[in-house]
């Protein structure tokens, strides 16, 4: 990272940045209209998070950054630079065991070709976090900002409820 | 879809920002929460050729309550508006309209300014800053200039922003205490921007009638409409069903003739306004202070 | 023996992979060397190409290759035709690259490589080609009118195709019947827009001269057998997989789309990989979509509402070319007479080139647009008659005992539309009950009188599924235990991996996750034709089906000659083979595979345990019998239906309509389903889940926008409305089997039931919540606008 105050901020095409994602640190020299969603799939080769459209509508693309969800095919990656991110390979506890989430999705079939899948958990992630009882209807709004072509949602939802139930029920050692 | 070459700079200081506009002016883009200028890199119907960052102006990063208005510096996102407890407190009017922006991926990310400098037709936020007669601050190297909504929103995707400036405040003015205030739309899907939508704000006498209202349109013109005739409809009624059948009526007005998209002709959007004045100075109405 | 896997909601093998974003898409994939393409399109729907300058483009650092049409060589062909059929006089298939006309917004005109996929961007801006533009065929009104302007100059009437069909005497039932009506309705484009666009990685091995391609399809063997052709290349030395597909629904069963022969070319001729990936944008005006037709219909009934004739006069829309042959409209009209007598129809139509996206089946494929005709005579006629709907369907249903029952047209397989079984009344009676139908005028009534206007709608459907010609399947049981499955076909979320392992699983005595599927990789198995018109499930697992039971007796067969009993006395069960009341005479499938492959040299944990028991020692002769059917535990099958097999069901949905606005909401919405033997419950409730958003999409939300200059003015998710989860409502589904006589395990296809009778039934609710108002939809989609200009249209507006 440059030191802003000591020199005037001069324009670039190529800019050094350094993330953290899923707690490991990078640094990369990158082009500044690298977008975010790019450089996680192919500078860091962390192809779980995927790309649907591009234009902010579909949300395939929903990281965490600092903990927040967001469209990571709006965000030029250099614009990431000194923030912690989270993708989908974060979500699991252990190498065997599935996150709550990801465990509900599996047993309500809230998955069928599995593209829009990492950007559902991660925003799932989120709005868990801010709400753990959502009712049906705050599910479905919530949810609203990510498109799914295959399971019409239904068994989506289902596996939000399963897996709020679970995250609320005090358990020892459960990553939140 | 991936944007094309530009360069890029990201300050820490407002000066440096605005030398580095004044510097390259209409060359220059400013990018805020980037989810409206990306999707326009991202499809190349933008091509700046610089394009300067400012979410790292710290000074910028501000919620304050001042004398008048609530002002909201240029970083600050829609979501960090959405739970600030300051704002559910003193102008919960302002959260009813940022909770209709997209999706919270969306409003985790976007400005308030930034929703505002770039004008869509179909946007909240102008139509919420119109109705309430609010107040946009810009800067440049020469200087500060503020500027009342109206004048700022000239059309489509246009503002009164001269080459060189940049939008640093926007100025939410208070509603008073005992005023009945809310916002509505009409959109196809949960998130979308709207069909129609409108933003009410009606001041109570002390014997119950209309003081004075406010009344803005998004979605039905290049800019936001502040409907005054309609406005002038309600002083002195008590908003009953003949009052607002002629408010109603009235409203229909605001549509422009070019208004017509894939989504809604004229006609009917006028039909979608008649309804939404309806509804949304009902429920104005019924928050008033009684 | 009992089956304990077929019939069971077991939870997916693909899961845990998927959920950790461990899945493979195209564009996941990323080799050493490899390049990025970009395509330029037309921004004409109608041009004359005069002339390509790429210097420009060639010129920019970072750009490896920039073809167009001249360049390609022998490649410059235009793509094959896929179904070709006697009534399609005028077929035209699509070039590569255009080369001096371009006929849709989107076509292909230029393919540049470069390092990055942003350079190949740049590239393409500075690729200079110049157009004449030429009047444009926008609609089917235009491409049928009078002097229309021709799509292709030298196809009159931009007529691709006419085809008439006739079924016993419409035209003597029509001059008697007491009734006869006449209405026009239409269907509009749609497109599928899985949630992952195409994509294509090619790379050529100099050395081994093999060309490795890596396609988001549903078709890789016939993908395989094509470039084989087109490069002159043998067909092992060409290997097509489909990895993980983000969703296909028939829009990625079309072939070949240029880029899946641009990109291998790229690579042959770079000698470097090059990857392809659509974006949003080109998948919006370059995969194909569907669903455009014009129905001129008369229909004839008796007083008692019975149907006796039906006579319907389409236009079919089939875009710019017609690579996919007239399967759509032939589906249309064989599947108009759904669960119905229908023994007087005359059905023709005519299909018409119109300078838009080339049209080939997307999720449906035709039976939308024929249930929404019929359903719409059904409640026409009770409309008529003041019949209830319900009724009316019930008098007109095939009853079960006239099955097998010939609807006496030709199918889109060649064979007979013969429907080989089916209980309608049975799935009607559950929907009611699932909706309360029989109370529900009580409901509309009350919600009336406090100005609501609620809607009940339903929507049967008979389905053509499980086509052939065929599909094969490969099952081995290797030296640890594990069981390996290899087919043609693959998935883009259907979950065959888990269905096809239940089905193995029954046989050879195992847990689903101990049989491992590959799919949709030639190499892995070498024949196959692919996943579309509801056919895998059925197809596919039927072939394993076969080949599990050649391997269940092939092991019983071996374990009776070591074990020195009866093959009537050995079990298959948890891993092992064993003789019955004897579990202790017992092998491990692993062990047993072992046994029946004899060599000198045998290897590992399995083998060591062999020797240590006591077997019945080799017999005299040779080592592998011929009757055995080679070494190990391995078989290969395939199966050939003879003919589709035929699916069906009802939807019901109540609605709610704001009159004012034109906005309508889902209040109910229930399924049943008929697609016979089930393997996992749980996969098709989620098919049927999926196919109903589909299909209130197509109903309420999609609809692509063409100006009359041929642009698609909504060309992106902001306009192009998918339903989200907060318009699509909670769906109950039930379940009628009806077993299928015509294949091994009962079966028939699910993946397209759910979208098919959404239209349909969706203007029946509207119809019936704004009845006081007249209104008759004969359209689809519909949106808001639409709805409302409809309403002010109708005699009775005031409500």
């Amino acid at each position: 990272m440059q030191e802003q105050e000591e020199n005037p901020p001069t324009f670039t095409e190529q800019s050094l940045i350094e993330v953290t994602v899923n707690g490991q640190h990078y640094e990369r020299s990158i082009p500044v209209r690298l977008l975010l969603s790019d450089f996680i799939r192919h500078e860091l080769h962390l192809t779980g998070t995927h790309v649907g459209c591009e234009h902010g509508v579909c949300g395939c693309c929903t990281i965490l950054l600092n903990g927040e969800a967001v469209r990571s095919c709006l965000m030029l990656a250099v614009q990431a630079d000194g923030m912690a991110i989270t993708t989908i390979e974060g979500m699991a506890g252990t190498q065997s065991e599935l996150h709550p989430i990801q465990q509900a999705f599996r047993e309500k079939h809230g998955l069928q070709c599995g593209f829009c899948t990492p950007g559902i958990i991660m925003t799932v992630h989120a709005m868990l976090h801010e709400n753990p009882d959502p009712t049906e209807e705050e599910i479905r709004h919530e949810l609203s900002g990510n498109l799914c072509r295959c399971t019409g949602y239904q068994n989506i939802v289902e596996a939000v409820k399963l897996a709020a139930e679970r995250l609320r029920e005090p358990q020892m050692g459960v990553e939140q | 879809m991936k944007p094309p070459r530009f360069q890029y700079c990201a300050p820490h200081l407002l000066d440096e920002a605005l030398a580095l506009l004044s510097q390259y002016g209409e060359d220059a883009k400013v990018l805020a929460g980037g989810q409206s200028l990306i999707p326009l890199l991202n499809m190349r119907l933008a091509g700046p050729a610089y394009i300067i960052d400012i979410n790292h102006l710290t000074e910028l990063q501000y919620i304050e309550p001042e004398d008048g208005y609530l002002a909201i510096g240029a970083t600050v996102r829609q979501r960090q508006v959405e739970h600030s407890p300051l704002v559910q407190q003193k102008l919960p009017l302002l959260i009813e309209a940022v909770r209709h922006i997209g999706h919270m991926q969306i409003r985790n990310r976007g400005t308030i300014a930034g929703s505002i400098a770039h004008a869509d037709p179909a946007a909240e936020l102008p139509a919420l800053l119109t109705c309430l007669n609010g107040e946009i601050v810009a800067q440049s190297i020469q200087g500060e200039r503020v500027m009342k909504a109206e004048e700022f929103f000239t059309g489509y995707l246009s503002t009164a922003l001269e080459p060189g400036e940049m939008v640093v405040e926007i100025r939410f003015p208070w509603i008073a205490p005992q005023a009945g205030w809310a916002f509505m739309e009409f959109a196809r899907r949960s998130g979308d921007y709207a069909l129609v939508g409108a933003a009410a704000v009606i001041t109570p006498t002390l014997d119950d009638r209309c003081l004075n209202a406010h009344l803005a349109f998004h979605g039905v013109a290049g800019s936001p409409v502040r409907m005054r005739e309609v406005e002038n409809i309600l002083v002195g009624t008590t908003l009953d069903e003949q009052t607002l059948q002629e408010a109603a009526e009235k409203a229909r007005d605001c549509v422009s003739n070019d208004m017509e998209d894939v989504h809604a002709t004229v006609d009917y959007r006028r039909s979608l306004v008649s309804e939404l004045t309806k509804r949304v100075l009902k429920a104005a109405w019924v928050r008033r202070e009684q | 023996m009992t089956t304990r896997w077929f019939g069971a909601a077991v939870q997916r093998t693909e899961d845990p992979r998927l959920l950790r974003g461990k899945g493979t898409y195209v564009d996941d994939i990323d080799l050493p060397e490899m390049l990025h393409a970009a395509v330029l399109r037309s921004p004409h729907a109608r041009a004359r190409v005069t002339a390509i300058d790429v210097e420009a483009a060639r010129a920019l650092a970072g750009v490896h290759l920039v073809l167009t049409a001249k360049d390609l060589g022998g490649v410059l062909e235009p793509s094959p035709l896929l179904v070709p059929h006697p009534a399609l006089t005028q077929p035209r298939t699509q070039l590569p690259l255009a080369l001096d006309e371009v006929r849709y917004v989107g076509e292909a005109v230029a393919f540049v490589v470069a390092e990055s996929r942003y350079v190949a961007e740049d590239a393409l801006d500075l690729i200079d080609v110049e157009y004449e533009p030429l009047p444009v065929v926008h609609s089917l009104e235009v491409a049928s009118a009078e002097d229309a302007p021709l799509v292709h100059a030298e196809i009159e009437d931009n007529i691709a195709a006419h085809f008439v069909q006739t079924v016993g005497d419409p035209s003597a039932a029509f001059a008697s019947a007491s009734h006869v009506l006449h209405e026009s309705f239409s269907v509009e484009r749609g497109a599928a827009m899985p949630m992952e666009c195409r994509g294509v990685l090619a790379r050529w091995d100099a050395h081994e001269g093999m060309l490795s391609c890596w396609i988001s399809t549903q078709g890789p063997i016939p993908i395989r057998n094509g470039l084989a052709a087109i490069f002159h290349l043998p067909e092992h030395k060409v290997r097509v997989t489909a990895p993980d597909v983000g969703g296909g629904f028939g829009t990625k069963i079309m072939m070949f789309y240029p880029e899946e022969i641009l990109t291998p070319f790229a690579a042959i001729h770079l000698n470097r990989p090059v990857k392809w990936i659509e974006d949003r944008r080109e998948n919006f005006i370059s995969s194909n979509q569907e669903r455009g037709q014009l129905h001129e219909v008369d229909y004839a009934f008796d007083d008692q509402g019975v149907l006796l004739a039906v006579k319907d006069i389409f236009l079919h829309d089939t875009g710019a070319y017609t690579p996919y042959g007239i399967i759509v409209p032939v589906i249309t009209a064989c599947s108009l007479p759904g669960p119905y007598r229908l023994k007087n129809y005359a059905s023709e139509f005519t299909v018409l080139y119109t300078n838009k996206v080339p049209v080939s089946p997307y999720r449906g494929a035709g039976r939308p647009h024929a249930v929404f005709v019929m359903e719409r005579i059904m409640d026409g006629i009770a409309r008529e008659l003041n019949l209830d709907r319900a009724e009316v369907r019930s008098r007109n249903f095939i009853q079960p005992d006239e099955f097998p029952w010939d609807v006496g047209l030709v199918y889109q397989d060649g064979g007979p539309t013969t429907y080989d079984s089916g209980s309608y009344q049975a799935g009607l009676d559950k929907l009611k009950a699932m909706l309360d139908y029989d109370h529900f005028p009580e409901c509309q009534a009350e919600a009336r009188t406090q100005g609501r206007y609620l809607g009940l709608g339903i929507g049967y459907y008979v389905e053509g599924t499980s086509i052939g010609p065929y599909e094969g399947a490969n099952i081995r049981v290797e030296s640890d235990g594990r069981i390996y499955a290899a087919t043609g076909v693959t998935s883009q979320g259907q979950a065959h991996a888990t269905t096809f392992a239940q089905i193995v699983a029954d046989q050879l005595g195992v847990r689903p996750e101990d049989v491992l599927l590959t799919e949709g990789d030639s190499q892995a198995f070498n024949w196959g034709v692919g996943t579309f018109a509801s056919r895998a499930a059925t197809v596919a697992g039927s072939a394993m089906h076969l080949a599990a039971v050649k391997v269940r007796e092939k092991a019983k067969k071996i374990a009776s000659e070591l074990f020195e009993a009866s093959p009537d006395d050995i079990e298959l069960a948890d891993g092992k083979v064993f003789v019955k009341d004897a579990p202790h005479r017992a092998l491990t499938l692993g062990q047993l595979a072992i046994s029946a492959n004899p060599l000198r040299y045998s290897y590992g944990e399995n083998a060591r345990k062999l020797m240590s028991m006591r077997l019945a020692g080799p017999r005299p002769g040779p080592a592998l019998p011929a009757e055995r059917g080679g070494p190990g535990l391995e078989a290969t099958e395939f199966y050939s239906p003879p003919h589709g097999s035929f699916a069906s069901g009802v939807h019901g949905a109540i609605i709610e309509v704001d009159p004012t606005t034109g906005m309508v909401s889902f209040l109910k919405y229930a399924a049943v389903h008929d697609c016979g033997k089930v393997i996992n419950p749980m996969i098709v409730e989620g098919q049927v889940h999926g196919g109903v958003a589909q299909g209130i999409g197509g109903a309420f939300f999609e609809r692509l926008v063409y100006n009359e200059e041929g642009q698609l003015i909504n060309a992106s998710f902001m306009d192009y409305l998918l339903p989200t989860a907060a318009e699509i409502p909670s769906i109950t589904v039930d379940h009628v089997e009806t077993p299928s006589p015509l294949s091994p395990l009962g079966m028939k296809g699910a993946g397209e039931a759910g979208v098919i009778p959404v239209p349909a039934l969706f203007a029946s609710a509207i119809d019936d919540a704004l009845a006081p108002s007249g209104i008759r939809v004969r359209e689809m989609p519909l949106h808001p606008c639409r709805l409302y200009e409809l309403l002010k249209a109708t005699q009775n507006a005031q409500i």
